[in-house]
């Protein structure tokens, strides 16, 4: 199976996945994208999160993004890796990395695959802030709801 | 008409209910269905009377509110997403 989507509570390496793609015959190019819980929110200092997930449904859901990604652009591998449970700041969250033969495809479909993650896949953070017991959940913003106007 | 119900994030939080079997007493639209729980009051009114940013997802694809709800589906309801 060319592509591989995952759904996991442990840390991945990004140098394994891209050797994986650097395996595929033809390949000519790869772009990757790793998000990363970021430590300065608007409000204060994130000490960690928390991501929640929809487990019967999101497996499907980033297979049929990497599916419409594939019917736009000639693509030879995608690796998605998303983790869930609780992540501190600085860990890694998430991998896109797609492998073609020629660049144009690899960065559009790398671009495409995490615009539509992040508007349509269910996953739900929850923010720790430093000096807060509670945590509060992320809103959605609309930049992101925005982006998908760039792939119509 | 039995269907399953589930929720999610700040939702699932606030209900205090991940999951639950539900009677419908007939098909209906997600819309109706958001009314019939928000008739429960405290919390589910708060949320679900005449909401705005409810998804809705049908048998693990995402839907609209005005999709018809079956027999045996399974209907979950959660804020706009967040991943990534």
């Amino acid at each position: 199976m060319k592509n591989h989507i995952t759904i996991q509570i442990n840390n991945f390496d990004v140098k394994n996945e891209l050797a994986q793609l650097q395996l595929m015959g033809n390949v000519g190019a790869i772009v990757s994208f790793v998000g990363l819980v970021r430590e300065q929110a608007s409000h204060g200092q994130v000490t960690a999160i928390e991501l929640e997930h929809y487990p019967a449904m999101t497996q499907k859901s980033l297979e049929n993004i990497v599916q419409q990604a594939e019917v736009q652009w000639p693509l030879l591998g995608v690796r998605v890796i998303h983790r869930v449970g609780y992540l501190a700041a600085h860990e890694q969250i998430v991998l896109v990395a797609v492998a073609s033969q020629h660049r144009q495809a690899a960065f559009d479909a790398a671009a495409f695959i995490m615009d539509y993650l992040k508007s349509k896949a269910p996953f739900w953070k929850k923010e720790y802030l430093a000096g807060q017991i509670e945590g509060h959940w992320v809103e959605a913003k609309d930049s992101d709801e925005a982006a998908l106007a760039r792939w119509v | 008409m039995k269907i399953t119900l589930c929720f999610f994030a700040r939702f699932r939080e606030q209900l205090g209910v991940q999951q639950e079997l539900y009677t419908l007493p007939k098909e209906c639209s997600g819309h109706d269905l958001l009314a019939q729980l928000a008739q429960r009051g405290n919390k589910w009114h708060e949320l679900f009377d005449n909401p705005t940013g409810v998804l809705v997802a049908i048998n693990q694809e995402m839907a609209t509110l005005d999709n018809i709800i079956r027999q045996g589906d399974e209907v979950a309801f959660f804020p706009p997403v967040t991943g990534g």
